[in-house]
């Protein structure tokens, strides 16, 4: 296919009005009326919805009716309708990549309120196309094949979720969690908002299915340390953190626990938040998966001093499950899709010092009264102070770390509605008087504002507004103050209280950087991974083949969660099924008769592509291994270096066209 | 002040408006700019963007191009350092424009007229700030009248 019929190249131009969208701001019928007068263009129109049927079959008929063999559309962005527009073209009879995009949404109307200057520029952006699509090759889409295993990264409700749904179609799933048990933060609620179901009862069977799944490779204590590769072939490296027991021979009897020379629990106990304390070796939580016991180096007193008696290899006896001589292990993986599920971290409470957490005992983050109020809790769901008094006055204090400049300005979503079932809970178990201080209660969910309503029918008391300040009560009764302007009252209120709860917010990890990094995505400003389009590709990333699931994406409940993590189960699932993916053919290639042989190319290569024929003295491309970024490109001395759908004659006319040179 | 004799019409239509070239990458900046659109942020109205697939991909040949043909001013925008979608693009991108640099102002092309920034896909804002930024100082500057008579530049090329 030349292309270019025996009447030459023949260019049609589209403007799209997208409603008002691009119409409101741009004069479209003058910007089609300028596309007319352009050399080459043969059609110019514009249509209100250019992406729709009739839009896309617009282009079709005037391909037939007018010999075009080139098409520009002005629109919204490439990201989202240039796949749409090069199959129009396709089934116009074109080769796909006689097609050039022009974004006069996202880059013009939507951005600029002035409509002369708007128009001026999309005249520019269209003139530019419409020089650059004339020097369009045709170009074949290479097919890759796609791995059917997956890997997914983290062990909480949505790592868990997605596991199961793909284990269930039959595809093999790796699942890496880097604590020793999965479950993640769900593991360690008590009840749930709003239906108030026992959080271990829903998720602790689906522990167990992941543990029991022949289709799931589970590794506990393990993290991903190295990417490499592209959608559907990605080569994944695991490093594997000693347990220093055998996980395939412990039963989970905890004897050794049992019989541990340390005779009391000294160390705090993660699980619990260190409102209790383990041993060195441990299970972290009775329901943990895998059912097997860890042993933690820092506090063991064979790892500190190597003279321990070591009766919990004795009381192990012929199992020999415990195993001080483990090494960390890596594992190489090859996979085709990557789902993310590396959840959150909670607002460190310290941060804000007038609320005295980490101060004053009876302050609490309400992930500790969570453990607190739970039946396998330190407390055995028993609400006592650390002292061991019961509390009669509670105050629950609301978006600590949400929805403030000093600390995080968004909405975290949740803690509205956990405020209110620890209300609820709290007001069930003990004779206590509760204090919710909120700034507005938010339940936009199913059932959330019929909760609220029922918490607040229970007797909770709701004061509207912030507290500024806690402090020890002056009568020394031991009680805090809460000092807050109740806004709806219009006073500063002072309640007395002998726990204070603090709601705090759901912050993405402090190591959200590194991982956003290794598995090459982006994190929105707050560090929270960024979907790829926020309504449209929720749990798809800019890195194709990389899903992103659950909190790791930005705070959200469980039912959310969970159907984020079935929705990129199912991504997952239909890259796997169609079995392949088309890569762009913007690869980068040698003209052979000009390369110098400098070998000016070969090093700035990163994925290695470039090799040097010694007998040739040529460089080489493996079209295979180049990704398309270009940099040998514009690099090359003598030129020789050329690529697909960027080639420099198309740039420089780019150039030449919105500057309307000539 | 006697600029509050002339009338404002006359002073919009005087004003000059710089045109800049902008070379932006396809996975940080061009997604910022994309995000800027969706999230309606405004900013002015002179920059003509050509996509590339990475900054890595701005060849030098470019940059000067775009000043022979009547830029006013070149912005180049990449990912951060670090989150190059191609490793390291960014940082071939970042030694031709020191290379570049020296050669402009050898030519005489003030330094505000060529503009690398790091501008990541969920930075709007920090685009936002840039372009206006940039717009501003060029605008202070003046055309930069380097624009070669097509003929003259084609004599030239083929001499």
């Amino acid at each position: 296919m030349s292309g270019n019929g025996a009447n030459g190249v023949r260019v049609g131009v589209y403007v799209c009005h997208c409603g008002t969208n691009i119409a409101g701001t741009i004069d479209v019928r003058r910007l089609a009326e300028y596309a007319a007068t352009l050399p080459g263009v043969v059609v110019a129109r514009e249509y209100k919805y250019m992406c729709s049927d009739p839009g896309q079959q617009l282009i079709k008929e005037d391909v037939r009716a007018h010999d075009l063999n080139r098409i520009v559309v002005a629109a919204c962005s490439p990201t989202l309708h240039e796949k749409t527009f090069r199959q129009a073209t396709a089934q116009a009879g074109l080769n796909p990549y006689y097609f050039q995009m022009v974004n006069i949404r996202e880059h013009d109307s939507w951005v600029h309120t002035d409509k002369e200057a708007a128009t001026e520029k999309a005249e520019d952006l269209v003139r530019a196309a419409v020089r650059r699509v004339k020097l369009h090759e045709p170009l074949e889409r290479k097919r890759v094949p796609v791995k059917a295993d997956v890997l997914v990264v983290g062990g909480g409700i949505a790592g868990i979720h997605a596991a199961l749904t793909l284990a269930d179609s039959g595809k093999h799933v790796y699942l890496v969690e880097r604590e020793p048990t999965i479950g993640g933060h769900m593991a360690k609620f008590d009840k749930t908002f709003p239906t108030l179901d026992c959080a271990a009862c829903i998720l602790t069977p689906k522990m167990t299915a992941v543990k029991a799944h022949p289709n799931i490779t589970l590794w506990t204590l393990s993290s991903v340390t190295r990417v490499d590769g592209y959608v559907g072939n990605f080569t994944v490296t695991v490093t594997r953190k000693p347990r220093y027991v055998l996980e395939d021979l412990c039963l989970g009897c905890m004897e050794c626990i049992e019989a541990c020379v340390y005779k009391q629990a000294k160390t705090p106990d993660e699980f619990n938040l260190g409102l209790s304390k383990r041993k060195p070796i441990y299970i972290p939580f009775p329901q943990a998966v895998p059912q097997v016991v860890v042993i933690d180096p820092e506090t063991c007193i064979e790892f500190k001093s190597g003279r321990c008696k070591k009766t919990c290899v004795e009381v192990c006896g012929d199992r020999k499950s415990i195993d001080f001589q483990q090494q960390e292990r890596t594992e190489t993986i090859e996979v085709g899709t990557i789902i993310l599920a590396t959840g959150f971290k909670v607002f460190d409470a310290a941060r804000i010092p007038y609320y005295g957490y980490g101060t004053y005992p009876a302050v609490y983050t309400a992930l500790e009264v969570e453990r607190l109020t739970n039946a396998a809790g330190p407390t055995s769901g028993e609400i006592v102070l650390r002292d061991g008094r019961k509390p009669k006055a509670i105050g629950i204090i609301h978006c600590v770390g949400s929805r403030d400049d000093r600390t995080n300005r968004y909405c975290s979503r949740v803690c509205c509605m956990y405020s209110l079932k620890l209300a609820h809970l709290i007001k069930e178990k003990t004779e206590a008087e509760v204090y919710n201080f909120y700034i507005d209660i938010r339940a936009p969910g199913k059932a959330f504002e019929e909760f609220y309503n029922r918490v607040a029918e229970e007797g909770t008391l709701f004061v509207r507004g912030k507290v500024a300040d806690i402090y020890p009560d002056p009568d020394g009764s031991g009680r805090l103050i809460l000092r807050a302007e109740d806004t709806l009252l219009s006073m500063v209120r002072k309640v007395p209280v002998d726990m204070v709860v603090l709601s705090v917010g759901l912050e993405a990890h402090a190591d959200a950087q590194e991982v956003r990094r290794l598995f090459n995505i982006t994190c929105a400003n707050d560090g929270w991974f960024l979907e790829r389009h926020p309504k449209l590709a929720p749990v798809n990333t800019f890195t194709e083949g990389i899903f992103l699931a659950g909190c790791c994406q930005g705070p959200k409940d469980i039912p959310d969660t969970v159907a984020q993590a079935g929705a990129a189960a199912a991504e997952a699932l239909a890259l796997i099924d169609k079995g392949y993916v088309e890569m762009e053919p913007n690869t980068a290639y040698i003209v052979e008769e000009d390369c110098s042989g400098c070998k000016t190319c070969i090093t700035l290569c990163p994925y290695n592509a470039i090799s040097f024929l010694a007998e040739k003295k040529k460089a080489e491309i493996a079209e295979v291994l180049c990704k398309g970024c270009g940099t040998c490109v514009a690099a090359c001395p003598s030129g020789s270096i050329k690529q697909h759908l960027f080639e420099d004659a198309e740039v420089f006319e780019e150039i030449t066209g919105v500057l309307n040179y000539a | 002040m006697p600029e509050t004799t002339i009338p404002a019409a006359q002073i919009a239509g005087d004003k000059f408006e710089p045109k800049i070239v902008a070379f932006f990458c396809n996975w940080c900046t061009y997604l910022a700019a994309d995000l800027a659109g969706t999230s309606r942020t405004r900013y002015a109205p002179n920059i003509r963007v050509i996509r590339l697939m990475c900054s890595g991909r701005v060849d030098p040949q470019f940059v000067l191009d775009a000043f022979a043909k009547g830029a006013d001013g070149v912005l180049i925008g990449g990912c951060h350092p670090g989150d190059c979608h191609y490793q390291e693009g960014n940082y071939k991108a970042l030694r031709r424009v020191r290379m570049l640099k020296r050669l402009l102002k050898e030519m005489g092309i003030e330094e505000d007229r060529f503009r690398l920034e790091w501008i990541s896909a969920a930075e709007a804002d920090r685009l936002r700030v840039a372009v206006n930024d940039m717009v501003e100082k060029v605008r202070a500057l003046g055309p930069l009248r380097l624009q070669v008579p097509p003929e003259v530049f084609a004599e030239e090329v083929n001499a």
